[in-house]
Parts: structure tokens; sequence; C-alpha cells
């Protein structure tokens, strides 16, 4: 059952749609009237990253960087450097993709806040085929220390990460995508950084048996949460956790539901390798080791298509975590 | 803003790069490993940065209004950390502790290890993209120091580099100063023959920016140029300074091969050991090159 806690939407069947981009846009003009010491670059995306309602509001705090994205990423260092809070806005496979070195040495092991906005990440992105779809743009951040890792789930979502990301003083990536896609958090869900949030939990003195916990980031859990309804009439009960940080991963949470239902499935618009699942496949396998099945992309590239039919055509849809929850617990 | 500078300041200056080169050679010695001509090359302009030029207090590192020093080539730091010490930011004594375990002087620097390094360097292509992000800072918060960033000759093959170079000549960042080592080696040979980077001057004027040429080892024309740089209003400068490798001591000066290596690290037949190599380079220096004939002299 839905956990009345996470304060969602009254019928996650009837979702708003609206791109998760947009949740950034609107968190980082939100951030920008709180702190004048945040500032936005732009590489020549700025429409459709979002950036542009920053630059509308607040003109001499944006900065367009052209089709620059190394640059980009050395600028905002040495702003932040001085003591700006920058976000730094792009196609996820440009930045972190083309700019990761400089990330590295500029940004992480120099130690300095700067907010990556990785946009048009994940299959979803659509038509624009598979050099625009970023599959691996979580593995590239989550492996280099310092840097924190939130993949928001919807519109609102992504608008409480980027405002809790300006002020948290550390480097962050984070992923948004640019399809419209469900809805189903609201203005009350709470959101912090590195705790997740459990959107669905068992019936109470519901344990074992039938029961698995689908771990999940990103627009893809409202997927997760139509699977765990449809499998309740098959008897099979799910908890559903919004594992909008994937690092540092609230380990917490995890370990709890693996020892609740003694079977996962991680569900996530990315590489199987190093995403969101190798990262909860890491920390079951040192603190409670359960049978785990990977909902992702099974390390192919992308291509053209429509955003829902490649979603389907993927394995990432409703029907896919379906079968994968029954694996999973067959597994047990 | 530094004063102009008289022949005395300029002696004294010498004395203190000269002094500095013998540090850096007993410095290298004892790590073992690291690079040795282009620190020795830069020792004129280091010590003219922190000794004259440079607006800073080696007592409070962080002072929100001291110049900033981007280290782009950040092989070069052990002559920084030469000048950084000599000038009060930590104890000369603690230059034997260069490229080893839990040292703050890491063979590649750090920001967080040591006050004073603004930033982390050694990937090279990099330092100037973060100077361009100080400078465009603080004329939004119309602050007055200068942002300097010094750059290798060689690291002009990057191609993040020269994005760098178009934003700050875009945005006028007249408060940017760029100084290039212009010593003509890097690590695979001459950089005319690995990749080759003449017209510098032209191509950096086509991007919108000042540029001077000047000997980088003479130590007032390098100071008189950083004020015409800081005169230009409408454009960043850049100090392209032709400075010689391995400068004073003849058998590393124009010698490419010296670039990655310190004394004792020869790898041919009959090469003089360490201890030999580094007291030969030392008397060099310390009698500037037979000139006198004691350092007591």
């Amino acid at each position: 059952m839905l956990n009345s806690e996470a304060k969602l939407i009254p019928d996650i069947t009837k979702p708003e749609y609206i791109p998760t981009r947009d949740g950034y846009g609107k968190g980082v003009v939100k951030a920008g009237d709180k702190d004048e010491r945040v500032v936005v670059l732009c590489a020549d995306l700025t429409e459709s990253t979002r950036s542009l309602w920053f630059k509308e509001k607040f003109p001499s705090r944006f900065i367009e960087m052209g089709v620059a994205e190394q640059n980009l990423a050395l600028v905002a260092s040495g702003m932040a450097n001085y003591g700006k809070i920058p976000f730094i806005s792009s196609y996820a496979t440009f930045s972190p993709g083309r700019n990761n070195e400089q990330i590295r040495t500029n940004i992480t092991i120099n130690n300095v806040p700067v907010k990556i906005v990785g946009a048009h990440a994940g299959i979803s992105v659509g038509p624009d085929g598979a050099t625009h779809q970023a599959l691996e743009d979580i593995a590239l951040m989550r492996v280099q220390p310092r840097m924190v890792v939130v993949v928001p789930c919807d519109a609102v979502e992504a608008e409480k990460a980027t405002f809790a990301a300006a002020f948290n003083n550390q480097p962050t990536y984070i992923r948004v995508g640019r399809e419209k896609s469900p809805v189903f958090t609201t203005a009350d869900t709470p959101f912090e950084i590195g705790k997740a949030i459990v959107l669905r939990d068992l019936p109470a003195g519901r344990q074992a048996a039938n029961t698995c916990a689908i771990i999940g980031c990103g627009m893809l859990l409202h997927n997760a949460l139509l699977a765990a309804e449809e499998l309740m009439s098959e008897g099979i009960e799910c908890m559903v956790i919004n594992s909008h940080t994937v690092k540092p991963l609230d380990e917490k949470t995890i370990v709890e539901a693996a020892q609740k239902t003694g079977a996962v499935v991680s569900v996530e618009e990315h590489q199987i390798a190093g995403g969101l699942g190798s990262v909860v496949a890491e920390c079951l396998s040192k603190n409670y080791p359960v049978p785990q099945e990977f909902i992702g992309i099974q390390d192919r590239f992308g291509e053209s298509g429509k955003s829902e039919e490649l979603i389907e055509v993927f394995g990432l849809g409703k029907e896919s975590i379906k079968s994968a929850t029954k694996k999973a617990i067959s597994r047990k | 803003m530094s004063q102009y500078i008289d022949d005395k300041k300029v002696e004294e200056l010498e004395t203190k790069a000269n002094e500095a080169r013998e540090l850096l050679i007993e410095m290298l010695t004892e790590a073992g490993s690291g690079h040795t001509a282009g620190p020795l090359g830069m020792a004129d302009i280091f010590t003219a940065l922190y000794f004259h030029v440079l607006n800073h207090d080696p007592k409070n590192p962080e002072m929100p209004e001291r110049d900033r020093l981007i280290l782009s080539n950040g092989h070069i730091t052990p002559i920084r950390y030469v000048v950084m010490a000599m000038s009060g930011y930590f104890p000369i004594e603690e230059l034997k502790t260069l490229r080893k375990f839990g040292t703050r002087l890491q063979g590649h620097p750090e920001r967080e290890r040591l006050p004073g390094v603004e930033t982390t360097s050694g990937p090279l292509g990099s330092g100037l993209g973060q100077a361009c992000g100080i400078a465009y800072a603080a004329r939004i918060d119309a602050k007055k120091f200068r942002t300097y960033c010094l750059m290798s000759d060689g690291e002009h093959d990057s191609g993040a580099l020269w994005e760098s170079v178009m934003f700050a000549g875009k945005n006028k960042l007249s408060n940017l100063t760029g100084i290039i080592d212009r010593n003509n080696i890097q690590i695979d040979g001459m950089t005319e023959d690995v990749m080759p980077l003449e017209n510098l001057r032209a191509k950096y004027e086509a991007f919108n920016w000042h540029v001077l040429e000047i000997d980088g080892n003479n130590i007032e024309a390098f100071v008189d140029a950083t004020h015409e740089a800081a005169a230009i209003f409408e454009k960043p400068t850049v100090i392209i300074a032709h400075t010689i490798p391995g400068k004073g001591i003849k058998e590393i000066e124009f010698d490419y091969r010296w670039h990655g290596i310190v004394p004792g690290m020869q790898d041919v037949p009959g090469a003089p050991s360490k201890a030999e190599q580094s007291k030969k380079f030392l008397d060099e220096l310390r009698t500037l090159g037979g000139r006198i004939k004691s350092e007591h002299q």
C-alpha cells in the first residue's frame, strides 16, 4: 500500500505530465532568489535545459559559454573557488560526458561546490538517438570521490533537489530528462539529499513469502508504482523505494527493505553497469545479500524512436518490472 | 599593484632567484623524481611574482583581496613551492618532503593540501578556464584584485585551453593576465616538432587578447610587462615569456630531455650518480657559472 507519509498525488494513475528539466529550471530560479552567489553557466542549450528561466530573471548572473563543455566545467570551477555557487547545464552526454576529466581534476579533486545539471539523460530523450541519450552518466559521476549524485523522479522533486543542491556545499550531479513525465509526488512529499523515500510499503504484518522491494530512481519509479499496484492482484506485495540520491546511498533504508522483503529489483533509465542497481548490489552484498534483478539498459546504446516506445523496447516498462519482480521472488 | 622597479630591487630579486634555483636542485635531488627544466627556467618569474608583483600575505593565504595566481602547468610546482617557502608560507625545511607520503607538497599541487595553492593542477589545458572563472566572478562583485594564470607553451596543444582563450577574449577580462612559459620544449621534443604553436602571438591577437613578448629570464622586463597588462582595460593580456629551459645550469639549458627528470635520473651508461650531479649543479649555481669563486664571495 502507498505510504501516506510520502504524500503522493491522490490517484497515481492520473498524474500531470511535466519534464524534470522544468523542475531544475524552477528550482535554480528559486535558489537564485534566495542567494545572489548562485550563477548559471550554459553551453549553448539555454532554452532546452531551462537555464533560460534563470537568465531571464538574473541576466548578470548568467554566463553563455558556447559549445565548450570543457571550459564550462573549468570556468565554473574558478567561480566556485572564488565563492560563487555555479550551476552548469548542458546535455548529460556532453556534461559530465565530454568534460569528465575537467570535472575530476578541477571540481572533485579541487573540491569546489559546482552543481552539474545533466539534461536529456536516459533513453526517453527519444528521436535524437544514441548520441544524445546519456546512459552512462550516473556511473561516471558516482565513481568520483566527493561527488553527490541525485536523480529526481519527477519535476516537483527535481525542483526540490536543485534547491537543496545549491546549499549543500558539495560537488553535486543532478540528472534530469527531456520528455514530459508523470508528476506523482507533491510539494508536501519529503525531500532530503541522501534520504530515500518509501513510496509504497508492505501491509502491516506482511513478511517474506511473496514480497519484493523495488528500488529505483528517476521517472521509471512511476512505472514501478503501477507495476506494484497490479502485482497485488496476483498476491505479490511490493515495497517501492525512491532512492533519488544514488550517492551517498541511504544504506539503512535499502538494507531494511531487503530484510523485510528478501528480494529486490532495481529500476533505472541507465546502463545496468555502474548505475543505481550496482550501487544497491554493492550495499546489499556486504550487508544483507538477497536475490536482485536489474531493470536498466543492457550494455547497448539507444536509438531513435518515441520515448514511450523506447521505454518498452529496452525493457524498462511496467510489464518488464513485473516479470523482474516475479523472477527475484522465485530466486528466494 | 606593485611598484615600478629600480636597479637595486632587480639585483635583489636576481639574487633571490638564484637562491631559489639552489633550493630547487636540492629539493628535486631529495625527491628523486619530478621536473627540472621548466622550474629552473621559471625561477625568475616566480621570484618576481612572489617578491614584487603579487598582492599577497603568506601569513594570511586566504586574504579575500589577494591576487590569484593560478598555475596551470602543475608539473613546474617545485619552483612555486620553493618561492612560497622563501616568502614565508611554510618552513624551508619542508621542501625536503616533496613527493613523499603524507606531504603537503604533492607531486602535482592540490588546493586543499597547502594554503596558498589556489587550484589543483597537473592535467594540462585547465588553468586558464579556472582563472577566467575567478576573474569573471571578481568582476561581478567589482573586486579589484588581479588574476594571473601561468601556462606552459606545450599545453597550448590542448583544445580546452583555446575554449578558455576564446571565453576571455569575448568577455574582455582585463583583470586577467596570462603568462606563457615559452621555452619551446615539451616531453616528446621541441614544441614546433611535436605540434607547432606558431604564430602564437597572432593566435592570441585573433582571439582579442593584448599580447606582450619578453625575455622571461629578465626580471625587469617581466615586471614592466605586468604593469602594462594591468593598464590595458579593454582586453585580457598575455605575456609570452621566452625562457631558457634549465636556465642557470649549462648542461640542462635548452635540452628537452630534462623536462621530466631530476639529477641522477639519466638513463645512459656512465651517467653521474645523483650525488655527484647534484653537487656539480649546485656548485655551478653557487658560483654563478664560475663567475665567482665561492658562494660567500
